[in-house]
Parts: C-alpha cells; structure tokens; sequence
C-alpha cells in the first residue's frame, strides 16, 4: 500500500490532519460549539463552488470561505446578536444554499464535488502536502504556544477576562484555527466529516481521560489512529477516506465509553 | 499611593431594568479587610462586579488603583471567585488543572517555569488540598472544590482578593482555615481582601470593616459599630 506515491502523501497529510483536527476541537468541545466545524464546512462548500465558479482552485477559495464564516459566527456570538446555535444555523444554512446555487451555476455538480464533500485518498498531490504541512505544523504550534492561555479561557472564561487575558483575541483565534483545519482537512476527510474528526476524539477522550492534559494527548492519539485506520479500510475497501475515517472514529468513541462504564 | 478601589456616585442597574445600586460611595485603601453582607439581591455581587470593570456604571466612577476599572491594565494583580463557580470544561480537570489555570494570566503562553509550579504549589498548600492535588475536582465535596477555586484566586499572588461567598457549602473547621488564611495574606502580604458573605463565622473576627449594602450602602464601619437594628438573625451566631 506505501509503495504508492499517492498513498504516501495520504498518510503523511492525514497523519498531521489526525493530529491537528482533535488539537483544535479540543477547545470546540470545550466552548459547546462542538457543530461548529460543520458551520464552516458548510460555508467551505461555498467556497469550492466559488473555485469552480471563478477558476481558481478550490482549496483556497474554500479555506478563504471557511475563515469568513468562521469570524461570521463568532462575531454574532460574541456581540450576542444571536445565540452561539443560532448564530451557527444561519451560517450553516446560508453556506449550504450558497454553495449548491453557485456549484449549479458553475456546472460542477459531478464526481470531482464528490471528493471534496467526502474526501479522497487519490487527491492529495505534493503541493497539497507543502500546503498542509505549513499550515498544519503552523496551527499546531500556535496551539502548543497559546495551549495554557486557552485552557484558562476554556475553564474559567469570566475569571480569565478579570485576570487580564486576551479572551476575544484566543476566542477568535480557536474559530480561526478552526477554519484553517477545515480547510487543510478538506482534501484527506472533506468538508461535510472533517468536523466529525474534530469532536469524536475529544468527547472518546474525555471518557477515559483523568487530567486536562491527558484529555488533549489521546485526542490526538485517538485522532491520529482513527485516520491511520481509515486510510487504510478506505484503500482495501475502495471506500472513500473521510467516512472510513469518522466510521474509525465513532467506533474509536464506542470502545471508549464501554471502557468508562466497566471501569466504573 | 492611590486608593485600591475608588466607587464615586455610582448608580447601575442591569439593561432597562430597575436600578440595583444607587449613589454608591466606596473607598478601599490598600491592604484593608473589608466585607460586604447584605440581603439576596442587595447588589453585593453587583458591587464586585463592577470594582472589577466587568460591568459599566450608568452613573458615578469606579477606579481600580487610579485607572478606570473597565480599562485597568494590571489585572493579574486581582484574584476573583465569582459566587457559584463552576468549571466550564467537558474534560476531566484535576485540582491542579485548575489552580494551574489560576497562574495562566501570569504566564499565558510557554511552559510553565519553577516559580510558577511552586507558586501552584503554595495555593494548593494554604487551601489544604495538597494531597488532593492529582484528584479529579468532580470527585470532589462541593467545599473541596470551593477551596481549589480559592487557591485558583490565590496562584496569581494577588494584590487584590475578591472574593464572593467563598464559604458557600465549606464546613466549619475549613471556614476557620480560610478566615486564618485570610488573615495571613491581609496581614503578612499586605493583601487587599473585598468578601462578600451572609455569614461571617470565623472571619468575623479578622474583618476591620464591613459593608452593607441594600441598593445602597446602608452601613459602613467596623463591625462592632453595627446599630443593633441591622442585626440580621442569621448573622448574630457568636
Ligand atoms: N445579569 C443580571 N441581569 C439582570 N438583573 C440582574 C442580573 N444579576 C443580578 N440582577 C439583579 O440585580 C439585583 C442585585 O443582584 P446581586 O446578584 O448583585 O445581589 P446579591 O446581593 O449578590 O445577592 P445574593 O446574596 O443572592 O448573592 C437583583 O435584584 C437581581 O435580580
Ligand atoms: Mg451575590
């Protein structure tokens, strides 16, 4: 399976994507805006559908959509114009139609959408990887950097504002990172499971984990593995990536919560 | 040498609603003990609120060491429980997830360094949770986790405690720990302490001022200069 060229880049860029979709949902899950990356998926479609409508590559004008709507929902949540659901519905919903409208519009409604909306292992080309590999590796330090300053946030989030930390600048940037997940993710998972990849790891992690650290670290763990699994389902099986990745992963969460109700 | 906390003419209510606080006057010096008591929905919590710029005045000023509260820079100067605090997180916390989380605003990004460990350490210390450092907070009694948020407020060093009903569901003999405790920062540290509580018990005795607030400040003065007419029963217990 490795002697494949393309199979190669699938695992080098799914291996980062395992790590930094769990790493970023982490503080989704945390805020209860777990539906959130599939707000900005949605308006990551949109985006596609502006590629396609306006001949650029898709990547970017979906990772350029995915932030847009990413700021959309947190400046309605932030200045309280809306509930955080309501915020997310209208986002979600406009990013839908948006996108079918204008993919119509382009004559693009064909098996190339399909890979983008459920991901492809035969998609990711060595530009592609550069791409993720900056992007991802750049996400992730960030994380690491901030990761105590948005713990505090995450726990405490008025007695950080008394304290004096920077809560709407590490708000913004969890729904920043958010869309640039989204957006490197979307080629390996696509943009309608990349959220699932974001939140199963961290709601199975939570079962079994005893400290806020471990929490985060088998996230990753389990975020990592569940794409590794799924890659390698997705190639026997001929089945595409992004559902044999979730699939891992809902099974991954399955395992978790039996463990939890045994060791109780 | 300005004055920790300045209320001037301050008037607020909520939105539209009813005014909640009028022609409030506060000073607090630094390193003054000051409670503040008063009945449910007096404005105690209002009051903190906005001494610590989280709430806008509609009228009058509030100053935190001479700047305006709202922008008052050198926050990691206050420690604040909130009344009813809980974590807002899914995952597991530890004890010392929390208390950690208390040294954030001092160091917010990197790791953390001895100082700040030791610093984690001394809070967990002065609250007696020591042992119970690695254990999970939701395993622990409602007053256990009440003290992890009390040393969250202490890990900062703060210059400024405000703390509102820290005693809510804590036994006796641990209210004795934090009135000695408080005491301990107030005296030794020169500590600044705002405390808000229905019930005094074994803090009583350290306070060298108190407050009370019904929409407006009703009393202010030591504590034994308490017109018996204010005498609420169920603050008059030894
Ligand atoms: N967020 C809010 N929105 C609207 N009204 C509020 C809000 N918080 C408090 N109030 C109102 O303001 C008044 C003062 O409330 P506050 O919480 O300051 O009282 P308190 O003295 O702390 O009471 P308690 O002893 O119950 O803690 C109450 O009438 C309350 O209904
Ligand atoms: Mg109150």
């Amino acid at each position: 399976m490795l002697d494949l060229e393309f199979m190669r880049l699938a695992f080098a860029a799914g291996a980062i994507v395992g790590v930094l979709a769990p790493a970023v949902g982490f503080f989704l899950v945390q805020r209860e805006m777990s539906l959130i990356g599939d707000g900005i998926g949605h308006v990551a479609f949109a985006g596609v559908a502006v590629g396609y409508l306006i001949g650029v590559s898709p990547v970017w004008t979906a990772l350029g959509a995915a932030i847009v709507g990413a700021a959309g929902i947190e400046w309605l949540r932030a200045r309280r114009k809306a509930a955080g659901d309501q915020a997310l519905a209208v986002v979600f919903y406009t990013g839908i139609a948006g996108g079918v409208v204008l993919i119509s519009a382009a004559g693009a409604l064909n098996a190339n959408l399909f890979a983008y909306l459920f991901g492809s292992i035969l998609t990711v080309t060595r530009g592609d990887l550069a791409v993720i590999a900056v992007l991802g590796l750049g996400a992730l330090a960030v994380v690491a950097v901030l990761l105590r300053g948005l713990i505090a946030v995450a726990l405490d989030e008025e007695g950080a504002r008394v304290a004096g930390l920077p809560v709407a600048m590490l708000n913004g940037l969890v729904s920043m990172l958010a869309a640039l997940t989204i957006g490197v993710s979307m080629r390996i998972v696509g943009i309608l499971l990349i959220a699932a990849l974001m939140v199963l790891p961290v709601i199975a992690a939570q079962r079994v984990a005893w400290s806020v650290r471990s929490t985060m670290g088998i996230s990753i763990l389990f975020g990592l593995g569940s794409v590794l699994a799924g890659l390698t389902v997705s190639y026997y099986g001929n089945l595409p990536p992004g559902g044999t990745i979730v699939l891992t992963g809902t099974a991954v969460f399955l395992v978790a919560s039996l463990v939890e109700a045994v060791a109780r | 040498m300005p004055l920790a906390l300045e209320l001037r003419g301050v008037d607020f209510s909520y939105g539209q609603g009813p005014q909640v606080l009028t022609g409030v006057d506060l000073l607090v010096e630094q390193g003054e003990f000051v409670a503040i008591a008063g009945p449910n929905g007096g404005g105690k919590t209002t009051l903190l609120r906005l001494a610590l710029g989280l709430e806008r005045p509609s009228h009058g000023e509030v100053l935190l060491y001479g700047e305006s509260a709202r922008s008052f820079r050198d926050r990691t100067s206050i420690g604040y429980l909130a009344q009813r605090t809980t974590i807002g997180l899914h995952a597991p916390a530890t004890v010392r997830d929390v208390v950690e989380a208390g040294r954030a605003p001092v160091r917010p990004y990197g790791r953390l360094r001895r100082d700040d460990r030791e610093a984690v350490d001394q809070a967990l210390e002065r609250v007696g949770l020591r042992e119970l450092a690695r254990r999970r907070l939701s395993s622990l009694s409602g007053g256990q986790q009440q003290r992890a948020f009390i040393a969250k407020a202490l890990a900062a060093h703060p210059r400024l405690l405000v703390l509102d009903e820290p005693t809510t569901g804590v036994d006796v003999e641990a209210q004795d720990a934090l009135g000695a405790l408080l005491h301990r920062l107030h005296e030794d540290l020169g500590v600044t302490i705002l405390y808000v509580s229905h019930e005094f018990g074994s803090v009583e005795r350290y306070v060298e001022r108190l407050v009370l607030v019904r929409e407006r400040i009703v009393f202010d003065g030591p504590p034994s200069e308490l017109p018996g007419l204010w005498h609420d029963p169920s603050h008059s217990h030894a």
